[in-house]
């Protein structure tokens, strides 16, 4: 018999050996901090000590040549040490103003541009597509690819009212989460079931169960135990398919891609919101999908030249309406912006408070 | 000879542009014919880019894991192999990163020696849970794999119904405006629960996340069951003669339009004399005017934080913002942080006694009723759990005066709002 190594189940590792010796230094004891230009953090400790924080973009599916690069720039201009944002963005601390010059040259001449800071686009985060998944309708990786270089100029500017967080999902269970703007996969069509394969992969019971509309039933089909859907129950969501591989949702043809608006984590000035629906039906069409860098960028200059600074797309939207918003975007509204879900009668206008 | 590089027409339309390209990134990999991974990557070019004309994904689950552990590595199968043989095996070994995501290159190149060895060489910084994720390893391969990333420090990280990967801002490590130890906090917490994450037991999965304040770096309150944020207690600390710099660099109506008015509550006034007035108790701990004016304001000195619970997105019954169920706990000392641990271990117990299969904490929350839950965890109801009293009359109230003397009491403790 082989030896069974007993792995260390050592968890969260300690990050304090991993970090720049000056954040170390100063943990816990910063003061304040500005930018001094788009992608620079400049913090400043109750030491006195400075800390220039240079933030680049990547596209976070890494190869280890690229890895190697990164480590190679943080060698030679910051002391051997990085750390990465929520948004993959890598990010180089350095101890002098003098070093941040040479570190963006370096960056830039790699190719990571630099940026993502304050009120700027900052990079999408996003989910893993044909790349790896086993559920995904498009690939994320080259919606982001797509869009970042169409907002270039955008990530390393700081212009826009404030931050833009963008998320892309690759199915509805939306992995990549709330954004100022999400792009995400909307099936259209219900799951194309295969009878012969569902009694032998599925957990029947639990697939039922799964599904928000009570819309699978167990059945015999052609003498095998099966699922069926009831179609006009089947609101599309693909939520039956991760359980049970044969209830095929995924469609060339049929999983667009929509648009939603107005997602918000922080709790800064408004409260949390969940982004909104503005556009559905695009087509999913690699390897470019320019239908939805168009619609994006058409929100993006919509707000861009309307919003207040500071404002966040929700606290946008919220200032001027939705009639506004669906007017400055020139996006069409239809029957399916408005909301049938549970909690759906909050989101309708119970007030005589109109815009025209 | 070595294997002959796949045509990739689709895909090499994303090599152009100024953003950094994972295509030409899966190349290199693919073009490295002196390493083991090189055919794996000519193949797995080949069929990602048969997803690009086909519109349709090829991969599908299985059971592959290490010794010892139920979760942390998701398999993945070609289901087109035959044409694709190399990439046959593409898993992926989720690691837990180090708190705030910070890296030496010594253990940056490390891991990218481990995985060039056994793995693809494509590695994604991170997942949107938090994870360093090693794409593309062989079933054989797993095993060594992790066993050296384990002995390098790296622990697999959650999958499944089981407790999951943490995230954390960079909090304290560079940030003034950081009210707690975030890192701490998540290594306590996170590292308490490894068993219900290599070895997945709940009904669902749980997410903790660790923002440092109300901006929420760490994306905690939609995206985490268990959502902690760092909060202050006191009164925010202003440095008015910072105050009036601002007021003379940007003008009074600079000020009074991007700092006064913004104040959701408005808890701030500009006074005549360029100093600014804050009614410290309308302030919601909302971050905007701190955000705006990093030199003159700060969090106050009675920090701690608050935790929220049942964020999650849609599957299955919607979307869900975590609410609060701890409106402050004193973040100090060590006892505090166990207070904190003491509460995590309360509420996954609950969830695992009271959830039904596959349903989020957010959702059996959502079933049994706010109240119910906190009797069940131990928690006082407190008015900063609500944004109003129920609007509807279909209550009983026949134990009014009991809750009553229950209130009168804690508040007569000073415990209202504490543990």
């Amino acid at each position: 018999m082989v030896h069974q190594r007993r792995a260390i189940e050592s968890g969260v590792p300690d990050h304090l050996p991993h970090l720049h010796p000056l954040l170390r230094r100063n943990y816990g004891k910063w003061k304040w901090h500005d930018r001094p230009r788009p992608g620079v953090l400049h913090h400043v400790a109750e030491s006195g000590e400075e800390v220039w924080s240079v933030r680049a973009g990547t596209q976070r599916q890494l190869d280890v040549y690229t890895i190697r690069k990164l480590c190679d720039i943080a060698d030679e201009h910051a002391d051997g040490f990085l750390r990465f944002t929520t948004r993959s963005n890598a990010e180089f601390m350095v101890d002098s103003a003098d070093k941040v010059a040479p570190l963006i040259a370096s960056l830039n001449g790699a190719g990571f541009p630099v940026g993502g800071t304050g009120n700027s686009v900052t990079m999408i985060s996003h989910t893993q597509g044909w790349l790896h998944c086993d559920i995904p309708a498009t690939d994320a990786s080259g919606v982001v690819k797509s869009l970042m270089d169409a907002l270039h100029h955008e990530f390393t500017h700081e212009e826009m009212p404030n931050q833009v967080k963008i998320t892309t999902s690759c199915c509805q269970i939306n992995c990549g989460g709330q954004g100022d703007i999400a792009i995400n996969v909307q099936h259209t069509k219900p799951p194309v079931i295969n009878h012969d394969q569902v009694g032998k992969m599925c957990e029947r019971p639990a697939v039922v169960s799964r599904c928000p509309t009570a819309a699978i039933r167990p059945a015999m089909v052609n003498g095998k135990p099966s699922l069926e859907v009831d179609e006009k129950k089947c609101v599309c969501c693909g939520a039956c398919f991760p359980p049970c591989p044969p209830m095929k949702i995924n469609d060339p043809d049929y999983s667009k891609l929509a648009i939603w608006v107005g997602g918000k984590h922080s709790s800064t000035r408004s409260k949390p919101t969940f982004h909104k629906l503005v556009a559905a039906g695009l087509p999913n069409n690699p390897p470019r999908w320019p239908e939805v860098t168009e619609i994006v960028m058409k929100i993006l200059t919509a707000y861009k030249e309307n919003a207040r600074p500071w404002e966040r797309m929700s606290e946008w939207v919220g200032r001027i309406g939705w009639p506004h918003f669906f007017e400055l975007t020139e996006l069409p509204f239809t029957k399916y912006h408005v909301d049938n879900w549970r909690t759906s009668r909050d989101s309708l206008n119970a007030s005589a408070q109109l815009r025209f | 000879m070595s294997k002959a590089m796949p045509e990739t027409p689709l895909l090499d339309q994303l090599e152009s542009g100024p953003w950094p390209s994972f295509v030409s990134g899966l190349k290199r990999l693919a073009a490295s014919d002196d390493k083991p991974y090189a055919p794996m990557m000519k193949d797995l070019l080949g069929q990602l880019e048969r997803s690009y004309q086909t519109r349709k994904g090829y991969w599908k689950g299985g059971t592959v894991g290490v010794i010892g552990y139920g979760a942390g590595v998701i398999p993945r199968f070609s289901e087109i192999a035959d044409e694709f043989p190399d990439s046959a095996e593409f898993h992926t070994l989720r690691l837990i990163p180090p708190p705030g995501t910070h890296y030496s290159t010594a253990l940056l190149r490390s891991l990218c020696d481990i995985w060039e060895k056994y793995g693809s060489g494509l590695i994604a910084l991170h997942g949107q849970t938090g994870d360093i994720m090693l794409q593309g390893c062989s079933s054989e391969n797993v095993q060594p794999c992790f066993d050296e990333a384990n002995e390098l420090g790296f622990d697999l990280g959650g999958a499944g119904a089981g407790v999951r990967t943490s995230i954390s801002c960079v909090g304290a490590a560079r940030c003034e405006q950081s009210c707690y130890d975030e890192a701490k906090a998540m290594r306590l917490i996170v590292n308490n629960f490894l068993d219900e994450m290599h070895r997945p037991s709940l009904p669902y999965k749980f997410k903790f996340k660790f923002s440092g304040c109300a901006n929420d770096c760490s994306n905690a309150i939609q995206r985490s069951d268990f959502a902690v944020f760092g909060t202050w207690r006191d009164d925010m600390q202003v440095d008015q003669d910072a105050v009036r710099v601002y007021v003379a660099k940007h003008g009074r109506k600079w000020i009074i339009d991007n700092v006064i008015r913004r104040c959701p509550s408005e808890a701030l006034s500009l006074n005549d004399d360029d100093s600014l007035e804050v009614d410290n108790k309308s302030c919601l701990r909302c971050m905007h005017c701190l955000n705006v004016m990093t030199k003159a304001l700060k969090p106050g000195r009675e920090r701690g934080v608050s935790v929220l619970i049942g964020g999650k997105r849609t599957l299955k019954t919607g979307d869900m913002m975590g609410t609060v169920v701890m409106p402050f706990l004193r973040l100090e000392n060590d006892e505090d942080y166990d207070k904190l641990l003491d509460l995590a271990k309360r509420i996954v117990e609950f969830f695992i006694d009271n959830a039904l299969e596959h349903e989020r904490i957010g959702e059996m929350v959502d079933r049994i009723g706010l109240v119910d839950f906190l009797e069940g965890i131990g928690i006082e109801v407190d008015p900063n759990m609500i944004s109003h009293p129920r609007t509807n009359s279909y209550i009983r109230t026949d134990g009014w005066d009991e809750e009553v003397a229950k209130w009168k009491a804690r508040k007569d403790a000073g415990l209202a709002a504490a543990v």
